[in-house]
This record gives structure tokens, sequence and C-alpha cells, in this order.
């Protein structure tokens, strides 16, 4: 579920991280009134067992295969809200740098995925709710199963949300849902099992645990209201963003016309798609470089044009010029990268 | 099992270069963030079917690896793990987006244009966040982050993740050896053991966070976590900004590739 740098646009990368900036400082402020200075090391450790324990596969019950935990509800769990979503936030922040996991621009968006739904709305309104009475192997089982399966299911609608405004793909919106939502529902059983098994585990050996991570975060206080007012603000971002965004760029908004049109049928979109691309082509900002620069193709297609000489010529030694400049750039970059290395042994030697 | 000594070899390949001394690992922690951050958005806000523009963004990677002596190949592995991740959503597009750009009389699908675009963008985002942190280690980036007043409890909550992350790792795998010798070419933990199997090794985890607790104590803990000291913002370190937020931006603007390209091909003609 972790989204990339590649897919999304600053804008909604911004968007985003500010969002996520707000939910951690209101999780912060939460923190710093009930909070001593021993609960960090054991977030710390929360946060290292999570992504130590993302490693371990599980077998999936009849398939053969096997897959692993995500942690957000095990976080939310055991640590209670605030502190669970802190704790989500940094795992993340490492697997961005260290591994490239989703990305630096990309870190509000998956903080919020991940993180804000887990624990910020299927932690108190789910979970909760099943366990509120008392807590009991099955209430744990199903409280766990729900939420997990919640969360999971908003997560992934709303990466939908955030690839899809950010423009980068061609993915239509209904097929995207489609692959999206299933594949999450299958994870998020697994992910609930997962839970369930940990969580009933640690309070059937040690409930203290549990009871203790319940009482230090107040949990009986968490106000509907506050987690309302969060999310209004989110959906008011949300929308904004989404506003502002067709408004401001016709180009998304041309691009998803055309894409709800061309996905319908054969021989009526075909005609509406013509047209569109026509359209796009005369209304893009930088028309001269639009489609000029694919590698192979290009070659073949510089190759024909020159046969058949239907291609306008300044469009063609555009088009060549991209390609041989792309090429030399490539090739300079790699050439200025060489000479430094050659340069710099060489201070090496004469050093040593 | 393999995974899990690749992650915990990977962090620490990052961890010893990080140590290294060169002229990039000497730029301020504050600067390489934020040059990072700005390169990152400047990649990140071409159009889906620019590709040519894209290329001269190449040269940011490649003057860092030369000049902080960051060995390519490894990096270049950690990334190529990456891909397939990016290339699973990349390559829907071709499958979307039917619609042909008839060039010159050859048809080519719009989505392989665009899957390019993702997978170029792709290939210098991942490597511009792993060379930020093989320059710069975790805990020169955590002062950057304390002086981006980002709150305490949240950097010093990331720095203690970070430490016990080889801790954690390394007593999950004991625990998966010592399940796998009892269960011989098992796919996973069976679903019956799923609870006590992670739930031991949390309580592990707990008793474990309790201990770190106490020896911090000892040694002085009250809340605050001292990173080292940060020189101040130099000459050198603003210049390093200013020059290549300068490249970014007449790059972004400028298409230089059909630039060279035009100069070149209208020499030869």
């Amino acid at each position: 579920m972790h989204m990339a740098d590649a897919l999304i646009s600053p804008v909604v990368g911004g968007t985003m991280l500010a969002a996520t900036a707000g939910v951690a400082a209101y999780s912060i402020k939460k923190l710093q009134n009930e909070m001593d200075e021993k609960k960090i090391p054991l977030m710390g450790v929360m946060g290292a067992f999570v992504f130590a324990a993302q490693m371990i596969n599980f077998s999936i019950p009849g398939t053969g295969s096997s897959g692993h935990l995500g942690g957000g509800m095990l976080l939310a769990i055991l640590l209670g809200p605030y502190a669970g979503f802190l704790t989500m936030a940094s795992i993340l922040l490492i697997q961005a740098l260290f591994f490239g996991d989703g990305g630096l621009l990309a870190y509000g968006c998956n903080v919020f995925n991940l993180g804000f739904y887990t624990c910020f709305i299927a932690y108190p309104l789910i979970y909760k709710w099943f366990t509120r009475k008392e807590v009991t192997s099955k209430r744990i089982f199903v409280g766990s199963m729900a939420s997990a399966l919640v969360a999971l299911q908003l997560g992934a609608f709303s990466v939908v949300l955030e690839t899809l405004l950010s423009g980068k793909t061609e993915l239509p919106f209904g097929k995207f849902v489609l692959l999206m939502q299933p594949i999450h529902l299958a994870i998020g059983v697994v992910e609930g099992l997962v839970t369930a098994a940990i969580v009933t585990f640690v309070w059937r050996a040690r409930p203290e645990v549990l009871e203790k991570a319940a009482n230090g975060e107040a949990l009986g206080n968490i106000s509907m209201k506050k987690v309302l007012t969060v999310l209004s603000i989110a959906v008011v971002a949300v929308g904004g963003l989404f506003s502002w965004f067709a408004s401001a760029n016709p180009d998304g908004l041309e691009w998803s016309i055309e894409k709800t049109a061309g996905t319908t049928e054969l021989k009526a979109s075909d005609g509406i798609h013509k047209v569109l691309s026509e359209i796009q082509s005369k209304t893009a900002l930088l028309p001269d470089y639009n489609f000029k620069t694919n590698e192979s193709e290009n070659n073949k297609e510089e190759t024909a044009s020159q046969a058949e000489n239907v291609w306008p010529a300044v469009n063609a030694g555009t088009s060549v010029s991209g390609i041989v400049g792309g090429a030399l750039t490539l090739a300079l970059a790699v050439f200025t990268g060489w000479i430094i290395i050659v340069i710099k042994r060489k201070k090496k030697k004469i050093t040593a | 099992m393999a995974n899990m000594i690749n992650s915990l070899s990977n962090m620490r390949l990052l961890d010893d270069l990080a140590r290294k001394e060169t002229f990039i690992h000497r730029i301020h922690p504050l600067i390489k963030l934020l040059t990072t951050v700005a390169y990152l958005t400047v990649v990140v806000s071409f159009e889906r079917y620019e590709i040519s523009g894209l290329l001269p963004f190449i040269f940011y990677p490649i003057l860092i690896f030369a000049f902080s002596e960051i060995p390519v190949a490894p990096i270049l592995k950690m990334i190529l793990l990456i891909e397939p991740l990016i290339i699973g959503i990349g390559i829907l597009n071709p499958l979307f987006d039917h619609s042909k750009v008839v060039l010159g009389g050859i048809a080519v699908s719009r989505g392989w244009i665009t899957f390019l675009s993702i997978f170029i963008k792709c290939s210098l985002t991942v490597t511009a966040s792993i060379l930020l942190i093989a320059t710069t280690g975790m805990d020169r980036l955590a002062a950057a982050l304390r002086m981006l007043k980002i709150p305490k409890i949240f950097v010093l909550q990331l720095l203690l993740t970070y430490r016990y992350i080889s801790v954690l790792i390394e007593e999950v795998s004991r625990m998966m050896r010592a399940y796998s010798l009892r269960a011989p070419g098992q796919k996973g933990i069976k679903w019956s053991v799923w609870g006590s199997f992670a739930g031991q090794i949390l309580l592990r985890t707990f008793e474990r966070a309790e201990r770190v607790y106490q020896a911090m104590s000892l040694r002085g803990f009250t809340g605050e976590y001292h990173t080292g000291d940060i020189s101040k913002l130099s000459f050198k370190d603003l210049t390093y900004f200013a020059a290549w937020c300068l490249f970014f931006v007449i790059a972004r603007i400028y298409n230089i590739p059909v630039w060279i390209g035009s100069l070149f091909t209208g020499v030869i003609r």
C-alpha cells in the first residue's frame, strides 16, 4: 500500500504532508499531557517490533502462500492512537529513507493511509466499541478483524484517490478501485487474524500490558467530537484539493473525461477519443515537446517519416534532437561522474 | 529469512557509508535534506508524457555518487528491489491507455510513454532518498529535523526505533530459525501459532524496552537525546544549495536535451 514519489504530484504530496503534520502535531500535544519519559523508549522499541514483525511470513490457510503484518492496528491497540500514529510515522520514514519504500514526498500520503485510518478511525470507532464492556478473546477477535478490514479498505481507497488526483497513471477510477479494494479485503483478513492472535496472546499472558496501554492513554476519554473534527478537516482538504486541481489544471479534467469516455465502448469511444486527443494536443502547455522522445519507437517512426514524408519536417527535427540530445545528456552525465572518480583516485594515490 | 538478513545488511551498509568523510558528507545535513526535497519536488512535477526533460536530472545522483565515493553497485541493487512495485502499477498504463499517438506513420501507445516516464521518475526519486541517508546518517538527519522544529518526542522516537530495529530483527530471525528447524519445508508460520509466535517476540520486546529504559536512566536520560554538535550553516553549504536549486530550475524550465540535440543535429546539417 506504500505510495511512491513517482506516482504523486507535488500538490497532492504537499497537501497530504500538511494533513499528516497536523494529525502528528495533535497526537504529540495529546501525548505530552499524559506521558512520562518512560513511554518513549517503549514506543521506539514497539516501532522496531512492528518493523521486524513485518518480515515474519505467516502462512495463509488454504492457499499455500504467505503474507505479513502491516501493524497499524496492532500499534493502535497496544500503544493507544496517539503513540500508535507517531510510531507508524517513524517506521514509514525509516522505510522511505533506507529502502526507498514509499518516498519523502509521498511520506504524508503513506502515514495518512496506514496510520490515520487505523489509529483515528478504526481503533476508536470499531475496536473500542467491540471491547467497550468487557475484554474477551471473542471480542478481541471480532474487534481486530472488523477494524483491520475497515482500516485497510479506507487506506486502499485513499491510495486510489491520491493516485488519481496526481494524474500520473492512466488507471481509470472504476478499474483501479476494483483492483485495489478486493486485494486489500484479502490482506485485511490476514491483518485482522494476525492482530487478533497477537493481542489475544498478550492479553492472556500479560493482561496488564493491554490494560496499561489502555489506561495510560486515557482511552475512555477519546471524544467522538475530536475524531470527527480531524476527519472533517481531512475531507475538506481532499475536497478542496480536488476542485483546485480540476480548475487549475484543465489537462487533469480533460484526462478524466477522456478516460471515462475511452473505457466504455469500442465504436463510439473511438470517435470521442480521437477528438479529445486532438483537443489535448492543441491545448497542451508545451505542444512541441509532447510525444517527442520515446526511445526505440522514435527511431522507427523517424525512418518511417522520412520514407513517407507525412510527418511535418519541423516536428521530425525536434523529435530527432530530443533523442540525440537525450543520449548526449546521459553520456555527458556518466562521463562527468567517471571523470570525478578518476581525479579523486589520482589525488588519493598522490597523497598515499 | 533471506529477506530479513538482506534488510539488516542494507541498513548497516548505509550506516557505514554515512561515516565516510567526503565533501558531500561534510555538507550540512539540513542543506542536504532541503536539496533532496527540492529535487524530488521538481522531478515529480513533470508532465506524464515528459521523458527528455527528465534526463538532465540524472546529473544530481551521478555527481553525488562520484563526489561522496558511494559504491554504485549495492545501491543500484537496492533500487532494483523497489522497481517491481512501481512497474506493477506503471505497467497497467499501456493496458489502459490504448490511444495511439501517430508519429510519422507509426502508432505508439501513449501508455508506454507514461510508463517510461514513471519508471524514470521512480529511479531518480528512490536514488535521491537513499543517497540522502547514505551521505548523512540517521543521527545527523535527526539533528536536521530538530532544526526544522520537528517536536522532540517524534525525533527521539524515530532514533530509538531505528536503533532497535537491528536488535529485534536479530531476535526475530533467531526465532524463525528455530521454527524452521522444527518445521522444515513449511511456508510461513502456521496459523495456529500466529499469536504465540509473534506474541512471544512482543513480550520479549516489552521486557527489552524496560531494560533499555533502565539502562538509559542509569546513564542520565531525562527525556533528552543528544545527537552531537551540528555546526552552523556555512557559506559553502548555502552555495551548494543555491547551485543545485539553480540547476533544478533551469532544467525544469528549459528542455536541455532537445536544446543540445538541435544544436548537434544543426551542426551536422
